[in-house]
C-alpha cells in the first residue's frame, strides 16, 4: 500500500480567518491524506519546524491578511535553511492575482483563488506528490 | 372564510392543482432546501401562520417584542445609517478615505484596525512584522488616533471601531481625542465591537483568556454608564460567525447566546440590568438567502425582548429593544466575475433594509481579490443610496410583515434559536460551550456541508460552479499598502516614545497594573496612560503579565 500523503495546514501572520483552512484540512483528510492543522498566527519558523517535525510533503499555508510578501519568503528560506526543500508549499487565501508570479518565483508551486474546488486541490497534490 | 373551509380549499388545491401539473412538468430539483437546510414546501398561506398572535409575537413597530421594528417610525424619519468600514495603510490615509466618504453622503465612519492592533501589538513587535496597515488602520499610540480623526467634527459622526481584545484602549484614545476637540464624552455617538467571545469562536482576535475578558467588558458597561451615555458599549457579533460557515439560525442563536452570557456577567456583578442594556447593540451578515435573513432580522428582535424580560427581568422598553448594524456577506463574494458581486451585495443589502437594521455597511464587488478601491467602494454606497432613495423599500414600516411565508419563518428561527439557547444553557453557558469546542464544531460542520453542496452542484454559485467563463476577466488597480508604511509607522512610534514624559509613562502603567490587580474599574487608568502617549502594545503587556493569554483549542 502506498503511503499517505501528509500535509501541514498552517496559518501564517495573525488573521484569524480559518474556515478556509479547517475546511480543506477535512477535505484533504476526506480524500484519504493525513493532515496536520497548526491553529493561529504561526511564525515563520513555527511553521518550518512543523513541517520539518511532522516530516510531512505538503505545505498548505492559509492567508488572509496581505501579509504573504513578507512571511512566504521567510517560510521559503527557512525551508532551504532546513534542507528541506522537497517539500512542496501551496498556498490559498486572499493574495491578488499580481503578487502570483512573484510568488512562484520562490518556488511556490500553487496558489488557489477563492472558489477553488477541493477536488482539484487533492488532485493538484496528488500530482506533485509522486 | 373559516379554518375548516381554508384547509379543505387548500387540500384541494394541492390535491387537483399542484401535484397534477408536477405529476406532468415535474419540478426543477428533488428538494427544496433554505440555506440552513430547512425543507421550502411549495406554497405558505394562512394556515402556516394561524398560531401566530398578533400583538404577542409581531405587534406594531416600537412596541414589544419589536418583531417589526425598534422604533415607531422606523427609514420614514430617518434612514439607516450607511456605515462604509474602513482602514488602511497609516492614520493620515485612512483620514483621507474618511473624509472622502464622508463627502460622498456617508453618514457614520467605521474604523478598520489592523492585525496588530487587534491584538494588542506595537507596530514595531515581531510579530507585526508584514502585517502592519494591512488589513486596517495602525494604530499606536494617541498621535495616531489624533491623526485619525483630523478635522472630523466628532459631535456630528457617529464612529464604530472593530475593536474587541483591547477595545478599552482605543475607546480611552478615542474619549481622549475628542476631548481635545473640545467634545465631551457624553456627546460622543458611536460603537466599540467587544465581542470578544465571537473572537474565541470565529474571529480569532482574541489576547486573554475568558474571565479576565469579561470583566475588561463589563468595566466598559459599568464606566459608559456613567460617562458615556450615548455610545454603544458592545456589538454582539453574529457576523463573523456566519463567515465562519454557520448557517442563519446558528447565527441567531448563538449571537443571542453571548448576548445573555454578557448580561449576565454584568448582572453577576451587582449591575442593574437597566443601567447597562439600553447601550448593548448587534451585528448581522446579510448573506444570500433573501427571506431566510429578513426572518433572521425579525426573529432576533422577537427573541431578545423574550429574553431581556423573561430571563432577566428587564423593564425599560430599551432594555429590551435590539438594534443592529449589518454587513453583507464577505464570504458571498467571489473571485470569479467580481462584477455579479454588486447584485449579490445588493440583494442582501436589502435584505437587511426590509429587516429592519439600524445601520449598513456594503461590500465592495473586488473583496474576494483585495482591498477594495476608491471605486468599488463608491459603488457599494450608492447601491445603498439607490435602495434608500429609489427602490421604495424605506417608505413604509416592515413590509414583509404578513408574508405567509416570512412570519412562518420568523416564528421558526425562534423556536429554533430557542432550541440551541437550551442546549447551550445545558452546556453551562456559552463561555463553557466555547471552552468545550460544542459552538466551533458545530459552525465547521455547516462549513465543510456547504463546501460539500457546492463541489457536488447542488448549490449554485453563478460563475463559480455554473455559468463559468473560461476567460476571467480580472479586476485590476487593486489598492496597494505602501511597504513604506511599515517603516514609517514604526519611525513614528519611536519618535513619540522619545518626546514623551518616561516617568508619567510608568507611573501610569503602574496604575492599570494595580487596577488590573484589585479589581478596580480598568477604564479610569487606561485613559490616564492613553494621555501619556503609552501605547497600546505596553498597555496590553500589563494586562497580559496580570490576565495571562488565551490559547485555543484545534479540534
Amino acid at each position: 500500500m502506498d503511503k499517505k500523503i501528509k500535509v501541514l495546514i498552517a496559518k501564517p501572520g495573525l488573521d484569524g480567518h480559518d474556515r478556509g483552512a479547517k475546511v480543506i484540512a477535512r477535505g484533504l483528510k476526506e480524500a484519504g491524506m493525513e493532515v496536520v492543522y497548526t491553529g493561529l498566527r504561526q511564525t515563520p519558523e513555527q511553521i518550518v519546524r512543523s513541517a520539518v517535525q511532522e516530516d510531512v510533503d505538503v505545505i498548505g499555508l492559509s492567508i488572509l491578511s496581505g501579509a504573504h510578501t513578507h512571511l512566504f519568503p521567510e517560510i521559503m528560506k527557512r525551508l532551504e535553511e532546513s534542507d528541506r526543500e522537497d517539500i512542496k508549499v501551496i498556498a490559498g487565501g486572499i493574495i491578488p492575482e499580481g503578487d502570483h508570479k512573484e510568488l512562484k518565483e520562490l518556488g511556490i508551486e500553487a496558489v488557489f483563488q477563492p472558489g477553488t474546488p477541493i477536488s482539484e486541490i487533492v488532485e493538484f497534490i496528488e500530482k506533485e506528490v509522486k | 372564510m373559516s379554518k375548516k373551509d381554508l384547509k379543505k380549499s387548500q387540500e384541494e388545491w394541492n390535491k387537483k392543482k399542484y401535484k397534477k401539473t408536477v405529476d406532468r412538468f415535474g419540478e426543477r430539483k428533488k428538494e427544496f432546501k433554505s440555506d440552513s437546510d430547512r425543507p421550502i414546501k411549495p406554497l405558505y398561506t394562512p394556515l402556516d401562520i394561524e398560531d401566530i398572535d398578533y400583538e404577542d409575537k409581531i405587534n406594531y413597530p416600537g412596541l414589544f417584542p419589536f418583531t417589526r421594528g425598534v422604533y415607531p417610525t422606523m427609514y420614514r424619519s430617518k434612514l439607516w445609517t450607511m456605515r462604509q468600514y474602513a482602514g488602511f495603510g497609516n492614520a493620515r490615509e485612512t483620514n483621507e478615505r474618511f473624509r472622502y466618504l464622508l463627502e460622498q453622503g456617508q453618514t457614520g465612519l467605521s474604523v478598520a484596525f489592523d492585525l496588530p492592533t487587534q491584538i494588542g501589538y506595537d507596530s514595531d513587535h515581531p510579530l507585526a512584522r508584514g502585517e502592519v496597515g494591512k488589513v486596517g488602520v495602525a494604530i499606536d499610540t494617541l498621535a495616531d488616533m489624533e491623526v485619525l480623526f483630523d478635522q472630523i467634527p466628532l459631535d456630528e459622526v457617529s464612529t464604530s471601531m472593530t475593536i474587541n481584545a483591547p477595545a478599552s484602549v482605543l475607546l480611552a484614545m478615542y474619549m481622549v481625542v475628542a476631548e481635545k476637540q473640545g467634545v465631551s464624552s457624553e456627546e460622543l455617538a458611536g460603537t466599540i465591537q467587544n465581542d470578544i467571545l465571537k473572537e474565541y469562536i470565529a474571529r480569532g482576535t482574541y489576547i486573554f483568556p475568558p474571565e479576565p475578558s469579561l470583566r475588561i467588558i463589563t468595566d466598559i458597561f459599568d464606566y459608559c454608564s456613567k460617562e458615556m451615555p450615548k455610545f454603544n458599549t458592545i456589538s454582539i457579533s453574529g457576523y463573523h460567525i456566519r463567515e465562519a460557515g454557520s448557517n442563519a439560525v446558528q447565527e441567531l442563536a448563538f449571537t443571542i447566546a453571548d448576548g445573555i452570557e454578557y448580561v449576565q456577567a454584568a448582572v453577576d456583578i451587582g449591575m442593574d440590568v437597566d443601567q447597562f442594556a439600553p447601550r448593548l447593540s448587534f451585528f448581522f451578515n446579510a448573506q444570500m438567502d433573501f427571506f431566510e435573513e429578513i426572518a433572521k432580522f425579525r426573529a432576533a428582535r422577537r427573541l431578545w425582548a423574550e429574553i431581556m424580560e423573561d430571563r432577566f427581568g428587564a423593564e425599560k422598553d430599551k432594555s429590551k429593544m435590539l438594534r443592529f448594524h449589518t454587513q453583507t456577506a464577505g464570504s458571498a463574494l467571489t473571485a470569479q466575475q467580481p462584477m455579479n458581486n454588486i447584485m449579490r451585495v445588493t440583494l442582501q443589502a436589502l435584505s437587511a433594509v426590509l429587516g429592519g437594521t439600524q445601520s449598513l455597511h456594503t461590500n465592495s464587488y473586488d473583496e474576494a481579490l483585495g482591498l477594495p478601491t476608491e471605486e468599488s467602494v463608491k459603488i457599494a454606497l450608492r447601491t445603498q443610496q439607490v435602495l434608500a432613495h429609489e427602490s421604495g423599500a424605506a417608505d413604509t414600516i416592515d413590509p414583509m410583515a404578513g408574508s405567509y411565508y416570512v412570519e412562518s419563518l420568523t416564528d421558526r428561527f425562534v423556536k429554533e434559536a430557542k432550541e440551541y439557547i437550551d442546549k447551550i444553557d445545558d452546556l453551562g453557558g456559552m463561555a463553557k460551550a466555547i471552552e468545550s469546542g460544542y459552538v466551533q464544531r458545530e459552525i465547521q460542520e455547516s462549513a465543510y456541508q456547504v463546501q460539500k453542496k457546492i463541489e457536488n452542484n447542488d448549490k449554485v454559485v453563478v460563475g463559480v460552479n455554473k455559468f463559468t467563463e473560461e476567460e476571467e476577466k480580472k479586476a485590476d488597480n487593486l489598492l496597494k499598502v505602501d511597504p513604506e508604511v511599515e517603516n514609517e509607522q514604526i519611525k513614528g512610534l519611536k519618535n513619540i516614545k522619545e518626546k514623551r514624559n518616561e516617568k508619567e509613562v510608568n507611573d501610569a502603567l503602574e496604575k492599570v497594573r494595580k487596577a488590573a490587580k484589585n479589581e478596580e474599574n480598568l477604564m479610569y487608568p487606561i485613559i490616564e496612560a492613553v494621555k501619556a502617549y503609552a501605547s497600546i502594545g505596553e498597555i496590553s503587556n500589563v494586562l497580559r503579565d496580570e490576565f495571562g493569554e488565551y490559547e485555543a483549542q484545534y479540534i
